[in-house]
């Protein structure tokens, strides 16, 4: 079964860390919807087979598009497709979008898992990430979601926020756990080059977090999910029992998946290909019949590098009869050679075939990673 | 042979030489139209990215003057004092030299060292004022500086421009009526000085000389007198932008022969060319063996690569004698060369000529210079190495080379020159003006001290004024001491240096410094020593990496970042693994960017 995953590139306002793809201007919402229609019909034929597990709309934001979009695309996929009648199906959501009549309206769609934009519930953090609701509203869009109906429901937080202190970082955690929802990623803030508050940080105009601020947030934060009864499945993310996120985890598990609208991702098992970052080229394109992306075929040893990747951040590992299967011995005793020093250093277990990483090691997982890269 | 001029073009560095050349070179149609490209004499990739002179070169020019043809043979030579060696030779082939001044500048080192030479064998000498097209050109206070020097008179001097083409028709002029024509007899036994030769890939090793005097012509059986190898000269003629075949040329003559040979060591520059059937019976006086000043060890990053390496240095030395190179091999690096500069211009260049003509990719090590050890036996060493000094309780004395430099500076810069140079051990010998607010200061320093930082040094404290030349003079007693650098407690051989004793501590807490700045944080706490023997005098600690992760990694973000560790995965291949650290190419001249 494979995934598909539908990009709504539209954003009220842009948050100050954010450097997804999206626009402010709502002017061509339904000739993008049309568009990513069309675009479905278009690539009816990418993914290997025509059985859908999970349909994923992120943003941007989702929630902004009324009913009757989402009804549009829908249809067309249910058209095209057969979507698995467990299928996880999930839209993100601004906090500021989840009122009452709106998820009220959405409950006659197959939704059945929502994600919900929250970074913080402190005012003075959503002021400076220029977010547009507060932390009361953010309390109570949950609230709104759960009375909805919605029983799976993921949060986002960033912590390492500027000026923030680890216990401030702990008040956050003891409110999103006090919630009841059944999902929390949890993100250290990234800098991203080019965004209004990299530009802070690069100027000096705020107060960053340091490293071992980090480190410990970060234990923290596995601390403080695990006595809630979450388990960490990836460095970011922690689900209860039986509520991982089955689309994202069909990306760390190399699942093929096809993503639609500007910017959007796919993979078919052996190459990737993105599309465009232009809302007015991908109408324009797809109105012509041609799909405005840029592919990548993937070589045997990126293919490996990739495999190695994504299974390393996740904490079911890298099977290592998986990798021999797929890339041979070579390979295999490649990365055993190299993961050695990292398990000596008591950052990495082996154990059942099976390499993971632990907490020290999810810490430095980007250099244990590029380690074992072959270039 | 009356008609003949064989004259070179000698200045400080980027006075200009090439340029003037340039419409030398034009002026007399020597070019086409369509070579016509800004300092065509420097013909290799480096030189003209660099814009400097590396190699000399020589051209023949034919000049028309008053219904006379003249034959003017053209050396242009490089002004940097890595390579003063390639202006003597040329000067050995001349009788008269422009001596190139630039209007902005003056009289500098180079210009006085340069002079002093061409003077010495007798070369008429003709003063040009160049770059008089710009507008802080100082010509009158120049010219006083140029009479001071030459004695000459006013008139002598020829103002000139490189950019405009001004002065050039009176250069010609003055090239014809003010340089004699050559001596010699063609008709006597063959003398030819060797003064340059060049490896050429297609043609093998292709020797530039000046007949003395004789004849020779294509198909004579020659002899050079110094190696003693007879050969046939397959090809002889003359050198335009190309070369030019001949049948014969005769005394006076500049040109190139090509005979057979393969390798540069079969060719000495300042050898004699000779006939085997007619000998000369005396060589002309040749010049001295270029002498390396700088030795450090270049090593492959991949251990495998060392015989790549070591055909690749071959065939640099093929068009470079003045590069040595012999085996050596380091605990640290594994195999490689202990290679000999004549500079650290030189050393940086055959590195870069590794990495852009044979792709190799090095390391070199802290260079230093040659000393001399005298054991209590009373044997003596030639230590090129840290590594090869013998044991402490061997050794009767050390002895390290000298220098006499000249520094010619604006009086302002007067006390922090003093500061510097008795800071790198200097003793200053003179000091006197050569013209209003200029000096020239002489000092003799230790040759170690002067070739890794000085020059960047006095360029950076006159503000780019100071130039500043120098020769060798002799060894002197000195206290040197070896240094080490552990990491992780290991020493690591090639980061090793002789040092004197007053230094070393310093040197010691500056090494650990950079080093610490240089080598990237790793899994683990390095620690950086500095020892002398047993004793550690200096100590850093790079932190292990605490945090290196990325939050998010979704669909989207798979390619980039897996691009993003592959390229830092590239980087680190590219690093040397020393016990358990990686250490970056950069760290091992690490020495030479101290403050
Ligand atoms: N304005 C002006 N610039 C000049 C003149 N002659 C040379 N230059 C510039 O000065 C710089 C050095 O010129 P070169 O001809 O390479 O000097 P050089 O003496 O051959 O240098 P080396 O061979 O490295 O010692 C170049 O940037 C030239 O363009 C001139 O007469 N006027
Ligand atoms: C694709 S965004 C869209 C979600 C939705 N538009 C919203 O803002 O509520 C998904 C999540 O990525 C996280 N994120 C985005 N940029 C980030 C950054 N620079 N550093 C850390 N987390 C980031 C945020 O937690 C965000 O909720
Ligand atoms: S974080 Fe969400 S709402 Fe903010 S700019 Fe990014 S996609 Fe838009
Ligand atoms: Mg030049």
């Amino acid at each position: 079964m494979s995934g598909i995953y539908i990009h709504i590139p539209f954003c009220k306002t842009k948050c100050s860390y954010c450097d997804f793809y999206s626009a402010v201007s709502a002017q061509y919402i339904s000739a993008l919807v049309d568009t990513i229609g069309r675009e479905l019909k278009l690539r009816e034929n990418y993914l290997p087979d025509k059985k859908i597990g999970t349909i994923y709309f992120g943003g941007g934001t989702p929630s902004l598009l009324e009913k009757k979009y989402f009804e549009q695309i829908f249809d067309t996929i249910y058209g095209l497709y057969q979507v698995d009648e467990n299928a996880e199906i999930t839209f993100e959501a601004n906090p500021d979008d989840l009122t009452p009549a709106y998820l009220e309206g959405l409950r006659s769609l197959p939704f059945n898992r929502v994600s919900i934009g929250i970074q913080s519930f402190d005012d003075a953090d959503l002021q400076r990430l220029n977010r547009r609701h507060t932390g009361a509203e953010a309390l109570q869009a949950v609230k709104n979601a759960q009375q909805a109906g919605f029983d799976n429901i993921s949060i986002d937080l960033i912590y390492g926020l500027p000026y923030q202190a680890l216990q401030a970082w702990e008040k956050q955690l003891d409110t999103a756990l006090g919630m009841g929802v059944q999902h929390i990623s949890a993100y250290g803030l990234t800098y991203e080059e080019g965004t209004p508050i990299w530009k802070r940080r690069e100027s000096r105009e705020i107060q960053t977090v340091d490293d071992d601020t980090m480190t410990d947030m970060y234990r923290l934060l596995l601390d403080k999910t695990g006595k809630a009864g979450f388990k960490q499945y990836e460095i970011s993310n922690f689900a209860l029992q039986g509520c991982r996120s089955r689309h994202n985890s069909s990306y760390w598990k190399q699942i093929p998946y096809i993503g639609l609208g500007p910017s959007a991702h796919s993979f078919d098992g052996t190459s990737r290909q993105w599309n465009v970052n232009s809302i007015k080229e991908y109408i324009s394109e797809i109105s012509e019949n041609r799909i405005p992306a840029e592919r990548e075929e993937l070589s045997l040893s990126e293919q490996y590098n990739d495999f190695v990747m994504v299974s390393l951040r996740t904490t079911d590992g890298l099977n290592v009869c998986e990798l021999e299967a797929r890339f041979g011995a070579d390979f295999k005793r490649f990365c055993l050679q190299n993961i050695k020093t990292f398990i000596e250093a008591e950052k990495a277990d082996y154990s059942d075939n099976v390499i993971r990483l632990n907490t020290d090691g999810f810490l430095v997982s980007d250099m244990i990673i590029a380690e074992l890269m072959k270039v | 042979m009356k008609n003949i001029r064989n004259f070179c073009i000698i200045a400080h560095i980027d006075h200009g030489k090439s340029t003037l050349a340039d419409r030398l070179l034009e002026y007399t149609k020597t070019l086409a139209e369509k070579d016509i490209q800004a300092q065509v004499l420097d013909n290799m990739d480096l030189e003209r990215e660099r814009g400097i002179t590396i190699k000399s070169h020589a051209i023949q020019m034919n000049y028309n003057l008053h219904g006379e043809e003249y034959t003017l043979n053209l050396i242009d030579t490089p002004g940097h004092v890595d390579f003063s060696y390639e202006v003597s030779r040329s000067i050995a082939a001349c009788e008269g030299a422009l001596l190139i001044i630039d209007a902005t500048q003056g009289i500098q080192a180079q210009t006085i060292s340069n002079l002093y030479m061409a003077i010495e064998h007798d070369l008429e000498i003709i003063p040009v004022m160049n770059k008089m097209d710009m507008d802080n050109a100082m010509p009158e206070e120049v010219e006083d500086q140029i009479i001071d020097l030459l004695g000459c008179k006013p008139a002598d001097i020829i103002r000139a421009s490189g950019k405009t083409g001004m002065g050039v028709e009176e250069i010609l002029h003055a090239i014809v009526e003010r340089i004699p024509a050559p001596k010699g007899d063609p008709d006597a036994p063959l003398q030819c000085l060797i003064f340059d030769s060049v490896f050429n890939p297609f043609r093998g090793i292709i020797a530039y000389f000046k007949i003395v005097n004789g004849t020779m012509c294509k198909g004579d059986l020659v002899k050079f007198i110094a190696t003693g190898k007879e050969y046939d000269a397959d090809e002889l003629g003359i050198l335009k932008l190309d070369m030019v075949p001949k049948q014969c040329l005769s005394a006076g003559n500049v040109g190139y022969i090509i005979s057979g040979i393969k390798t540069s060591k079969e060719v000495k520059v300042g050898d004699t060319i000779t006939h085997v059937k007619r000998p000369a019976t005396e060589a002309i006086d040749g010049f001295e063996e270029v002498k390396p000043m700088v030795f450090a060890g270049v090593y492959p990053i991949d251990t495998e690569d060392f015989e790549d390496l070591r055909a690749a240095i071959e065939k640099l030395q093929l068009n470079d004698a003045s590069l040595t190179f012999e085996p050596e091999s380091s605990v640290a690096l594994g195999f490689g060369f202990r290679c000999g500069f004549l500079g650290m211009l030189h050393m940086e260049i055959v590195q870069e000529r590794l990495d852009r003509e044979f792709d190799m990719n090095v390391i070199t090590t802290v260079p230093n210079v040659s000393y001399k050890v005298y054991t209590k036996k009373d044997e003596l060493l030639e230590v090129h190495n840290p590594s090869g000094l013998p044991d402490i309780m061997a050794i009767d004395r050390i002895e390290e080379p000298y220098i006499r430099a000249s520094i010619i500076t604006k009086t302002d810069y007067i006390g922090q020159i003093m500061t510097l140079c008795l800071g790198k051990r200097g003793e200053l010998i003179k000091q006197e003006y050569i013209s209003g607010n200029r000096m020239e200061l002489i000092f003799d320093m230790p040759l170690g001290e002067i070739v890794f930082d000085f020059y960047d040094k006095l360029k950076s404290i006159s503000k780019g004024y100071a130039s500043f030349d120098y020769h060798m003079n002799g060894y002197r007693p000195s206290k040197l001491i070896k240094l080490d650098i552990l990491l992780n407690a290991e020493p690591v051989d090639a980061l090793s240096s002789l040092i004197h004793v007053d230094n070393a501590v310093s040197l010691g807490r500056r090494m650990c410094e950079k080093l610490k700045e240089l080598i990237p944080r790793q899994q683990f706490d390095i620690a950086i020593q500095a020892a002398i023997g047993a004793k550690i005098i200096a100590r850093e600690t790079i932190k292990a990496v605490r945090k290196d992760v990325t939050a998010k990694c979704y669909g989207g973000d798979i390619s980039r970042k897996r691009k993003l560790l592959e390229k830092q995965k590239k980087g680190k291949k590219r690093m040397k693994q020393i016990g358990s650290v990686e250490v970056p190419q950069k760290a091992f001249l690490a020495v030479l960017k101290l403050d």
